[in-house]
C-alpha cells in the first residue's frame, strides 16, 4: 500500500472462457481458429452442405432486449444450419417491461436449460452480468456501446478473403465512433491482428480517449482514407445529427459522407464496407454502396459463416467445462 | 443523553494508546469514564479511580474519540429497504463511529424543522449513534426555491446541502450563501456540473472508452468547484465541498485557502483507496457519486490529505438493495456503503505512510466535527464518553456478505485491510464489541 501508481489489477479484463462476450485483449490464437472455420462454413453454406448433426439437441435462445431483425435473423440461420433448436425471444415488448429485472429473465432461461444464449441488449455490460448468472454459455450480439464481436469477425473473414491477411492492412473506420460497439470490436480485433486502424469523424464523435486504443485519429476524410486498404463505414444514429452532436445530415454528408471522389483517395483496389443498415445519402452513397469496391452484401454472408463458428466452437468449449 | 449514564458502572481503559487529535495527545496511558463522560487521562496509580469501575485491558490497542462521520445517507426516511436507522446504526457501532450527519435528500426531504427534530430523535433512540442531520438547501431538494434554513438551523440542523444533488443554478447557490452567511451556516456541494455529468456514469477517458460507458469528465467537478469558490468570495459566504476527487479539483480549493477564502471539503475512502480500474469488468459495487477516478487523481487525492487541504474524511455512506445494483451498469444505482470500513481504509494510508495516525483520526474526528459545530470528537475531560477501541495491526478482509447493517453493497469488498475496530462506546456504554451490553 504505498503511493507508487498502481497497476491495473489482473483481473482487469477477463476472458470468460466459455462466453464471447468482447474481443477485447483476445489474442490471434483465439480469433484464427473462429476466421479459419467460418471459412469453411462460408464454402459449405455455399455448396448447402452444412453439418446439421453439429448443434443437434442443443438449445440456442435468441435473446433481443433491442430490435434487429438481421442480426437475430443471421443467428436464427446459423443455429438452424447446425441442427440446433433455435427459440427467438425479443424482450421489448415482454416481461422486462413488466419489471422482471435481467436477472430473474436469467433465472428462466437457465430452467429452460438453454446451451447457447446470444444476447443483444441497449445497455454496456448487460451480457456479461448476465453470463454471471447463467448456466448457458453467452455470445454477445451487441451491447450498448461496448463491443459486438460477431460483427467485428465477420469484417475480418471478408477482408482476409480479399487480402488473404490482414497483417500490415490500413482500415479507415469512419463516422461515429463513439456509439458504435462495432467500431470498437473492430479496433480490438484488427489490431490483435497487425493492421493500422484508423477512425475518422467529427471529434464530437470520436472519443477524446480513443487514441490509447492504439489507433490513430483523422478529423478529415481527406486524410483518413489516403491510401486506406479498407473503408468501413459506421451507421449514423438520424437523431445524432439534429444538432445534438453534428448539426444536421446535410452538412454531415458534405464533410464526411462517403462518396466516389473520396473513394478515390482509397488505394484503387480498397474494399468498402457497412454493418448495415445504411442510411443512402447521409454517410454512404448509393454509387459507392453499390460499387465493385463494395463488400456490403459479402458481410452478410459472412455474418451467418461466423455465427456458425462462434456457436460451434463455444458449444465445444462448455462440453469441456 | 444516551440511556441512563448516571446509572452506568464508570470504566477504566488501561494499557492504551490514548489519542485525542484535538489536543495533539498521543501516548500510552489510562483513560476513566465516569456518569457517561470523560472524567480523567491522566491518572496517575490508583488515585481518582472509583470503587467498583470496570476495567478494560486495551492490550496496547489505540483508544480515540469515536468517529464523527460527516456524509452519511440512511434510507430513512422514504427507503427503508435499503436501510433503517436502526441498520445504520448497527454498522456505524462496527466501525467505531458515534455521530454522524445524514444527508437530506430522502423522501421526504429533510426541509422541515419537524423532520429534523425528527432524526436527531431516531438517533437519540438507538442509543448508539448520535444523528446530525443536514437541512435540505433547497425545498425538497430540488433547487430552485430556497429551504428555511433559519429555523432549520433552530431545529438542530448543523448544515445544508442538496445531498446527492448539485445546485447547479448560480443565481440560487449565490442567494443560498448570502442567506446562510446570517445564520453563520455551512453550505455543503456535490461538486458536480450536472449538465457535463448528464447520463454519464464512469470518468471520460481510456476505460470508459474501452468499456462503452458513458463518461464524465473530471473537468465537472473543477468547473463546478471554480464557480462556487468565485460565489463565495462574492458572498462571504462558508461553502464545503463533499467528496472532492480531482487533482484539478484540489488544486482549485488549495488556492482558494490560501488566499483565505472560508473553504473547506473532505473526501471518502473510494477516492483515495481505489482508482477507476475497480469497475473493470462493469462491477456496478464500485460505481459511485463522483464516479471513481483514474490514478493520477487518487494520488493527488493521497497528496491533498497528507498536505491539509482536505479537512475530513467522510464515509460517504450510500446504501442500495441487490436488486439497485444487480443491473447494467448505466442504469445501477450509484453509491457505497461505507460506515463500517472507514476507519480500517483510512488507516491504509497511515500503514502506506503518507499520513500520520494522529492527523488521519483528526480527519475523522474533531476536524469534521469543529465543521458541523459538533463538540464530538475530543477526549477532553468533561466530553461525553464516545470512544473508539482499535487494533492498529490486526488484518482483515472486508467481505461485502459479512458486514453489518443491512446494506451490503461496499466497493471494497475483497479488499485485505490493516486495522479492526475492537470496540465502540457511546457515551460510556459499550455498543460494539466484545462483553458488548
Amino acid at each position: 500500500m504505498n503511493d507508487s501508481p498502481r497497476a491495473a489489477p489482473p483481473r482487469f479484463f477477463p476472458q470468460h472462457g466459455r462466453h464471447l462476450l468482447g474481443l477485447q485483449g483476445m489474442h490471434p490464437t483465439r480469433i484464427v481458429p473462429f476466421l479459419d472455420l467460418a471459412e469453411s462454413y462460408a464454402l459449405m453454406n455455399r455448396s448447402r452442405q452444412t453439418p446439421r448433426d453439429r448443434l443437434r439437441g442443443r438449445t440456442v435462445i435468441n435473446l433481443f432486449f433491442e430490435d434487429s431483425t438481421r442480426t437475430r435473423t443471421s443467428f436464427e440461420l446459423a443455429a438452424k444450419r447446425l441442427g440446433a433448436d433455435v427459440v427467438n425471444m425479443t424482450v421489448a415488448t415482454s416481461s422486462v417491461n413488466k419489471g422482471e429485472t435481467l436477472l430473474d429473465t436469467a433465472a428462466t432461461l437457465n430452467a429452460m436449460r438453454t446451451d447457447l444464449l446470444v444476447v443483444r441488449h441497449s445497455q454496456s455490460g448487460a451480457p456479461a452480468l448476465l453470463a454471471r448468472k447463467v448456466e448457458a454459455c453467452v455470445i454477445n450480439a451487441g451491447d450498448g456501446t461496448h463491443e459486438h464481436p460477431t460483427q467485428a469477425l465477420l469484417d475480418a473473414l471478408t477482408i482476409r478473403r480479399h487480402f488473404g491477411t490482414l497483417h500490415g492492412l490500413t482500415v479507415a473506420i469512419c463516422g461515429d465512433v463513439s456509439h458504435s460497439r462495432v467500431a470498437r470490436s473492430n479496433i480490438h480485433l484488427l489490431t490483435a491482428m497487425g493492421a493500422r486502424v484508423r477512425v475518422v469523424g467529427p471529434p464530437t464523435l470520436i472519443p477524446g480517449a480513443i487514441g490509447a486504443l492504439g489507433v490513430d485519429v483523422h478529423y478529415t476524410m481527406e486524410d483518413g482514407l489516403r491510401d486506406a486498404d479498407v473503408v468501413m463505414m459506421l451507421r449514423m444514429q438520424r437523431e445524432r445529427m439534429n444538432g445534438g452532436q453534428v448539426p444536421s445530415p446535410r452538412e454531415y454528408f458534405r464533410f464526411y459522407g462517403l462518396d466516389l471522389k473520396r473513394l478515390a483517395l482509397a488505394r484503387p483496389e480498397a474494399l468498402v464496407m457497412h454493418p448495415g443498415p445504411m442510411n443512402r445519402g447521409v454517410e454512404i452513397e448509393s454509387r459507392v454502396a453499390d460499387s465493385d469496391q463494395s463488400v456490403i452484401r459479402e458481410q452478410v454472408e459472412m455474418g451467418v459463416a461466423v455465427r456458425m463458428a462462434v456457436l460451434d466452437l463455444l458449444s465445444r468449449a462448455g462440453d469441456q467445462t | 443523553m444516551t440511556a441512563s449514564p448516571l446509572s452506568a458502572p464508570p470504566i477504566l481503559f488501561e494499557n492504551v494508546r490514548l489519542i485525542d487529535p484535538a489536543r495533539g495527545l498521543d501516548r500510552p496511558g489510562r483513560l476513566l469514564v465516569q456518569g457517561g463522560v470523560i472524567a480523567g487521562t491522566d491518572l496517575p496509580g490508583a488515585e481518582g479511580v472509583p470503587e467498583g469501575a470496570r476495567q478494560v485491558d486495551g492490550g496496547g490497542a489505540v483508544l480515540c474519540p469515536g468517529l464523527v462521520d460527516m456524509r452519511v445517507a440512511i434510507g430513512e426516511p422514504g427507503f427503508e429497504y435499503r436501510e433503517t436507522v436502526a441498520s445504520a446504526a448497527r454498522a456505524a457501532a462496527a466501525g467505531g463511529v458515534t455521530t454522524m450527519a445524514v444527508l437530506p435528500n430522502s423522501q421526504p426531504a429533510i426541509d422541515d424543522p419537524a423532520l429534523v427534530r425528527h432524526l436527531r430523535a431516531r438517533g437519540e433512540e438507538t442509543g448508539t449513534v448520535s444523528i446530525l442531520p443536514y437541512g435540505a438547501l433547497t425545498r425538497r431538494c430540488e433547487g430552485t426555491e430556497m429551504a428555511e434554513i433559519g429555523l432549520l438551523d433552530e431545529a438542530g440542523a448543523v448544515a445544508f446541502t442538496d445531498g446527492t444533488r448539485a445546485l447547479a443554478d448560480a443565481r440560487m447557490m449565490r442567494l443560498a450563501l448570502t442567506y446562510a452567511r446570517g445564520f453563520d451556516a455551512l453550505v455543503v456541494q456535490h461538486p458536480e456540473d450536472p449538465s457535463l455529468a448528464r447520463g454519464g456514469c464512469a470518468t471520460d477517458g481510456e476505460l470508459a472508452t474501452r468499456l462503452g460507458l458513458p463518461g464524465i469528465p473530471t473537468a465537472a467537478e473543477a468547473i463546478m468547484i471554480a464557480r462556487d469558490l468565485r460565489l463565495a468570495e462574492l458572498t462571504r459566504g462558508r461553502l464545503h465541498f463533499a467528496h472532492v476527487s480531482t487533482a484539478e479539483g484540489l488544486e482549485l480549493i488549495r488556492a482558494a485557502k490560501a488566499r483565505g477564502l472560508r473553504v473547506t471539503c473532505d473526501t471518502a475512502p473510494p477516492y483515495f483507496d481505489l482508482n477507476e480500474t475497480a469497475i473493470g469488468d462493469f462491477r456496478t459495487y464500485a460505481k459511485l457519486s463522483p464516479p471513481l477516478r483514474g490514478e493520477v487523481d487518487r494520488l493527488a487525492v493521497c497528496a491533498a490529505l497528507a498536505d491539509g487541504t482536505i479537512d475530513a474524511i467522510a464515509s460517504d455512506h450510500a446504501p442500495c438493495d441487490a436488486d439497485d445494483k444487480r443491473q447494467p451498469f448505466a442504469v445501477a444505482s450509484a453509491g457505497g456503503t461505507g460506515l463500517a470500513t472507514l476507519l480500517a481504509v483510512t488507516l491504509a494510508r497511515v500503514h502506506g505512510g503518507t499520513l500520520s495516525l494522529i492527523d488521519a483520526l483528526g480527519l475523522l474526528t474533531h476536524r469534521p466535527a469543529t465543521l458541523l459545530g459538533s463538540d464530538a470528537g475530543t477526549l477532553a475531560d468533561g466530553a461525553e464518553a464516545d470512544l473508539c477501541l482499535f487494533d492498529l495491526d490486526r488484518a482483515w478482509k472486508i467481505e461485502a456478505d459479512a458486514l453489518p447493517g443491512r446494506a451490503r453493497n461496499t466497493p471494497f469488498d475483497g479488499r485485505a485491510v490493516e486495522g479492526r475496530v475492537l470496540g465502540t462506546w457511546k457515551a460510556g456504554r459499550q455498543v460494539y464489541g466484545q462483553d458488548a451490553a
